[in-house]
């Protein structure tokens, strides 16, 4: 579960990262390192997202139709299809796949 | 500074990016509220993430961390290395929130990936101003309304697994990252760190293989390294050398408008070659 106090210390921290450059804007600079260290951990963490969520539940394989439908969603989402589409057409085959029995 | 100057500032065509970007992150923010409730969170969870933290990568990847089964210090550990982008995005737009602290203050929270790519576009200083205050206005109002009425339809649905709804959840983020995988070193990064996260879910509490997967940075290369797109502006706090990128689907055009301009991209702003890669 979400606690109160969990929302509340991403809320402040997120806050912190946006604050610092308006505040500190004039004193500080950032190395190009730094940024695209940031940059590449952000895909990162998203992409690690993707795969656990597609492919396990708990501690264990999540089954054939969720990551049957988020392969669906990727290549729809490859192919510059709208965002509702690409989201729909994943839950749409997970949905149509355990209806014909697949888990 | 009012609705009426800002409009007057802004081309034609900004304009309409910042309507279609608005669009495009109500669809995800409706989503979010969705599959938040709809995972069994209780409703204030993500209205309090949308109004306090206003970053929909993070806000998805704590929901997805929690409904898994991760403790919540997990949870909020992988949304700050998420959010720790907007620390750099911070430095590019601050010319954008100059003035008294108090708007520097309230300015702050409308920092997202897509706020800094609209101030990135425009070279004169006025029109930076126009662009992140209406860009970061508009999201906030779209942001927060549309995931209040995603989190209420999501209390109406009922086998969330029957509708497929457990695969929209990373089918949405999938949507959201592409666009920043073009760079060829943030590839094999996220790669690794997918195996990695994958390989350990067996083995470790959930939500730690998520942060494990950070083990990929060890091949993100460097700034300069061949095929590295780079945020282009080095000026601190000035508003010379920016190289007008492109925020995936925001100047792409109309067509790819909403996969791209999203709170979750993370490197759409430094992305600028991603036409050239694909």
């Amino acid at each position: 579960m979400m606690p109160l106090y969990a929302v509340l210390l991403l809320a402040v921290g997120t806050y912190a990262f946006r604050l610092a450059g308006p505040l500190l804007g004039h004193r500080l600079a950032l190395s190009e390192r730094l940024r695209h260290l940031l940059a590449v951990a952000a895909a990162v963490l998203l992409v690690a997202l993707v795969a656990t969520g597609a492919l396990t539940q708990g501690h264990g394989f999540a089954g054939v139709a969720r990551p049957a439908g988020v392969l669906v969603a990727g290549v729809l989402a490859l192919r510059r299809a709208p965002f509702p589409l690409v989201v729909v057409a994943g839950a749409v085959t997970t949905a149509l796949l355990r209806l014909c029995g697949v888990a | 500074m009012d609705m009426r100057s800002l409009l007057r500032t802004l081309e034609h065509a900004t304009l309409r990016d910042i309507a279609l970007v608005c669009l495009a992150d109500a669809l995800v923010g409706a989503s979010f509220g969705a599959i938040s409730v709809s995972g069994g969170l209780p409703l204030w969870v993500p209205i309090a993430l949308s109004v306090l933290v206003f970053a929909g990568g993070s806000q998805f990847a704590a929901v997805g961390v929690v409904l898994s089964g991760g403790g919540a210090l997990a949870a909020v550990a992988t949304g700050l290395v998420l959010n720790a982008r907007l620390l750099p995005f911070g430095f590019t737009v601050a010319d954008a929130l100059e003035g008294p602290l108090w708007r520097r203050l309230f300015g702050a929270q409308l920092i997202t990936d897509e706020s800094a790519a609209f101030v990135l576009r425009q070279d004169d200083g006025r029109r930076r101003r126009a662009a992140f205050w209406l860009c970061g206005v508009a999201l906030y109002l779209v942001w927060n309304v549309s995931v209040l009425l995603g989190a209420l339809a999501g209390g109406l649905i009922g086998d969330t697994d029957a509708l497929g709804l457990d695969a929209a959840f990373p089918a949405v983020l999938l949507a959201l990252v592409l666009p920043s995988l073009t760079d060829r070193r943030t590839r094999t990064a996220a790669v690794v760190g997918a195996v990695v996260a994958v390989a350990a879910t067996p083995f470790v509490p959930a939500g730690l293989p998520v942060l494990l997967a950070l083990v990929g940075l060890l091949f993100a290369g460097g700034p300069g390294a061949p095929g590295v797109s780079e945020v282009g502006v080095s000026e601190v706090g000035g508003s010379e050398s920016v190289v007008p990128t492109a925020p995936g689907g925001v100047s792409g055009g109309a067509s790819g408008g909403a996969s791209g301009g999203v709170p979750a991209v993370a490197a759409n702003v430094g992305a600028a070659e991603k036409e050239e890669v694909r």
